[in-house]
């Protein structure tokens, strides 16, 4: 009966043990793979708002990303402005650049626009790695200052970092959850299941589809940022890329389309698993850890065509005996 | 000097056409987005390659096996996993061919090291066909006179023969062409056979010119994806058309703009063309 | 009564696709309150006509005014926001959301915030009988409830004019009565209707005025009585059907 309670609770309960797990084991490679899993949940919850709600798969988020990432750089770099403006101005350029490219983009449908957003951040991308300004393909150290929270950048733990990717994430959550339960939620998913109806209930769909595009972007923007603090060095191969954004769209379709346990779920199993992966066979340069990771991708797709909240949902309800198990999704 | 670039465009456009075939056979049949064809096409160069370093064939002689490799390859993918996630929603069975792309590519880096290898010795090997100003390599003649053979060979079969015309059917519409007693099931696993087939010729052709490392594919695959939006889903017309436009603006764009920018142009020009053709070039 | 101005105005629409002539200067009006009937044999143009009213198409030639406000060619959504709102004859279901988030989703329009939402979903579900499947996802629902789920949804955008596209189709008996109910239901809560429908027996007893279309081309516009008395109707259309469809449905189709 208290099903809405009950899954509020579920989704502070995981908050809650997120927030604690890097406390509770100081080893600094767990702290780093909770790092970059917090950033690629937090970039699968801002690309699930365009494409899980709003049914418009972006296969272009990593133009926002390196957007995010290059922006505070640049500034810091050649102004010495602290990242933390960066962010902001980051998110601002992004939200620019998305209505700006989307107004084309969205005249196209289906499978036309997700080749048309990956067609735009190659061509940034391509941009970015011709641009003198930005250093090109070579790309930019970020001058090592001391460590404090105005420079956004600490040497001697990681748990700040570990911090602000955290209150990143819980933004991004939050604002994904508070979307889907109000009006503009419904809007994009109504959008997403037919957009005919979707006009006929009185819904601007380009005015919201631009919307979703914004929130999205701006919020994808900020995680570019802290990566290149953390990493402390970006160039376009690293941040422009279509692996990026195809990382994106894999761990949220793994863990779950359209919902927002699904790219924690998927970042929870894939972040993980490359990370360690990488971290003990990777240094062979052989390629095993990503041969694996494409094999699990195949595995769950092949046997868990709902991601791998599909599956929990199904041995939920069958315990439930609930036929309609997949209206919550 | 411009007629030399025209041309070079021209003739790479033929290659990217048969690719782009390839890949939206699958999309018109089966609305699958494929993302492991560039890396069928790279394990084509590999099959060439290895014949040519352990067996001394010309890659010439051995791209009908390289063919035949990839048909085989990729009719098991279907088989294997494309049918399991055929009918699941949304963008499962894109999840699926990224995984394969993923797992192929790196089982490639793991069995044959990321390290660039070419093929120095072939019956086409620097070779050259000068006209006046105009000089053509032959390697790319050979490579674009082989894909538009092979683009026609697939266009006669999928037009005259009865499997041909299941697969048309099957283009049209699942449940009409079920209706019609055709055993789609086949039919599907022969297309992304034939599929198959046609990155296997492409790689082939390419292998005498091109470097062979487990990521040659990636950005035919990348372009094939841009060549077969802007012809049109499934457009098998379009895919020709549209991968000699696209190879003829990589060449331009590249002469007049700098060769860094060519694939930003080539990307552009499918933004371009696509908000006068929402569907693509031959799209409806 | 007839003498204010007219909910709705279609003024000489036509509507072509390539050669084929879907609308033919089609003229007619809706008053405020009344419920009209569009009727026309198979491929007639009726649904063209409602695409081209509620501006899912532009019509080729003519205008089309709601509640004296040009609208010809303004998007659906607009439209729907001035209060004229339509059923799709080929349902379209929200489908993974649920019959209760189908219906909210609607409501949202003249909402101001999700509680006012809920209630008025909550009275939309009521109406139409669907309160017991509210949380059943649209996608599962037999071809009768998605069809009244198409009403429900359009009743929750708090319309002044609606327009149903064959939203009787496929139902029962019983259930063509509830629907028949519910239209009169409607027209006394003020809401103007539109309806095409093939139903003669369903939509002759409730309309005010009935308007045929054959073959593109409006053929008649007068009370029901009138029209099936109508040689030109008669002869191009009800006819045949008018007597087919009495006696399947006395065998209880
Ligand atoms: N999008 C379209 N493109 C081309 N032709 C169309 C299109 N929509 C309708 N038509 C044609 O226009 C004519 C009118 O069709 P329409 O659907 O309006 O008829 P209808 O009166 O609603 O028929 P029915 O009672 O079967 O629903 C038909 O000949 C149909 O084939
Ligand atoms: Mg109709």
């Amino acid at each position: 009966m208290n099903v809405k309670n009950f899954r509020i609770d579920t989704l502070y309960g995981i908050l809650i043990v997120i927030l604690l797990l890097p406390f509770m084991n100081s080893n600094i490679n767990f702290r780093h793979v909770m790092v970059i899993f917090l950033i690629f949940a937090g970039l699968g919850e801002a690309w699930n708002i365009i494409t899980g709600f709003a049914g418009q798969t972006s296969f272009g988020h990593a133009a926002f990303f390196g957007i995010g990432a290059y922006t505070s750089t640049i500034l810091f770099y050649k102004f010495g402005i602290s990242p933390w403006i960066g962010m902001l101005a980051g998110a601002v350029l992004a939200t620019v650049i998305s209505v700006i490219v989307s107004y084309p983009c969205f005249r196209l449908k289906g499978h036309y626009f997700a080749i048309a957003t990956l067609a735009v951040a190659e061509i940034i991308k391509q941009l970015f790695i011709s641009w003198d300004y930005v250093e090109g393909a070579t790309g930019i150290s970020i001058p090592i200052v001391e460590e404090s929270v105005t420079s956004m950048q600490f040497h001697s733990s990681k748990i700040p970092y570990f911090l602000i990717a955290y209150v990143l994430f819980l933004i991004t959550t939050m604002t994904a959850r508070y979307i889907e339960n109000n009006k503009m939620g419904f809007y994009l998913k109504a959008i997403r299941e037919s957009h005919e109806a979707a006009e006929a209930l009185g819904i601007d769909t380009t005015r919201y589809k631009l919307y979703a595009m914004m929130v999205s972007a701006a919020l994808t923007a900020t995680f570019g940022t802290l990566y290149a603090q953390y990493i402390l060095y970006i160039d376009p191969f690293m941040v422009f890329t279509l692996e990026v954004s195809m990382k994106i769209v894999l761990l949220s379709v793994l863990g779950g389309l359209g919902n927002i346990y699904g790219p924690i779920i998927g970042a929870a199993i894939l972040i993980p698993l490359s990370e360690y992966t990488r971290v003990y066979l990777g240094g062979t340069g052989k390629g095993i850890d990503l041969m694996i990771f494409g094999a699990l991708i195949i595995f769950v797709a092949c046997f868990e065509p709902n991601g791998i909240l599909g599956l929990l949902k199904k041995k939920r309800s069958r315990r439930r005996g609930d036929v309609y198990a997949r209206a919550d999704a | 000097m411009l007629l030399q670039i025209i041309l070079s465009g021209i003739l790479v456009g033929f290659v990217y056409s048969l690719v782009a075939v390839g890949l939206t056979l699958i999309w018109g049949v089966m609305d699958i987005i494929n993302f492991a064809h560039g890396d069928f096409l790279m394990v084509s160069m590999y099959t060439v390659f290895w014949l040519y370093t352990l067996l001394r064939l010309d890659p010439l002689a051995s791209l009908p096996i390289a063919a035949l490799v990839t048909f085989v390859l990729s009719f098991l993918t279907y088989k294997l996993i494309i049918k399991r996630v055929i009918n699941a929603p949304g963008l499962t069975a894109l999840l699926a061919t990224f995984g394969l792309s993923l797992f192929i590519r790196n089982f490639a880096q793991y069995l044959w090291t990321p390290n660039y290898r070419f093929i120095t010795t072939s019956l086409v090997t620097d070779k050259k066909l000068e006209m006046g100003s105009v000089i053509i390599g032959i390697p790319q003649l050979v490579a674009a006179l082989g894909s538009i053979m092979m683009t026609f060979l697939v266009v006669w079969f999928i037009k005259n023969t009865k499997t041909g015309r299941a697969i048309q059917a099957a283009a049209q519409s699942r449940d009409t062409a079920k209706l019609m007693g055709i055993n789609t099931e086949k039919i599907y696993a022969v297309t992304f056979g034939i599929s198959g087939a046609c990155v296997g010729v492409a790689g082939a052709l390419l292998a005498t010119f091109f470097p062979i490392y487990p990521e040659s594919g990636a950005l035919y695959s990348l372009l094939a994806f841009v060549i077969v939006a802007l012809g049109g889903f499934g457009n098998i017309a379009g895919a020709l058309y549209g991968g000699v436009l696209i190879g003829l603006s990589e060449a331009l764009g590249g002469f007049f703009l700098g060769t860094q920018f060519k694939y930003a142009i080539v990307f552009l020009i499918y933004l371009l063309v696509l908000q006068f053709r929402p569907k693509g070039l031959f799209g409806w | 009564m007839f003498m204010q101005e007219p909910m709705l105005e279609v003024q000489n629409v036509t509507m072509k696709f390539g050669s084929l002539i879907a609308n033919e200067d089609v003229s007619f009006s809706v008053h405020k309150g009344e419920i009209v009937s569009l009727i026309g044999p198979n491929g007639a143009g009726k649904t063209t006509l409602f695409n081209c009213i509620t501006g899912f198409y532009r019509p080729y030639a003519g205008r089309i005014y709601f509640q004296g406000r040009d609208i010809t060619g303004r998007p659906p959504h607009e439209i729907t926001a001035m209060g004229l709102t339509r059923t799709f004859q080929i349902v379209k279901p929200l489908k993974e959301m649920t019959v209760k988030e189908n219906v909210l989703t609607g409501a949202f329009l003249r909402a101001s915030s999700r509680k006012e939402a809920e209630k008025i979903a909550e009275e939309v579900l009521e109406m139409t009988s669907l309160s017991g499947k509210k949380d059943m996802p649209a996608g599962s629902l037999t071809i009768a409830d998605k069809k009244r789920l198409e009403i429900a949804r359009a009743l929750a955008t708090g319309p002044k004019m609606v327009m149903l596209d064959e939203a009787m189709a496929g139902l029962n008996q019983t259930e063509i009565k509830e629907a028949m109910e519910l239209c009169l239901n409607l027209k006394n809560r003020g809401i103007t209707l539109l309806i095409v429908e093939h139903i003669m027996e369903a939509i002759m007893p409730i309309s005010d005025r009935v308007v045929v279309l054959n073959a593109g081309k409006k053929i008649a516009d007068a009370s029901p009585e009138e029209v099936t008395s109508n040689e030109e109707v008669i002869k191009a259309y009800l006819g045949e059907r008018y007597h087919a469809k009495s006696k399947k449905s006395e065998h209880g189709v």
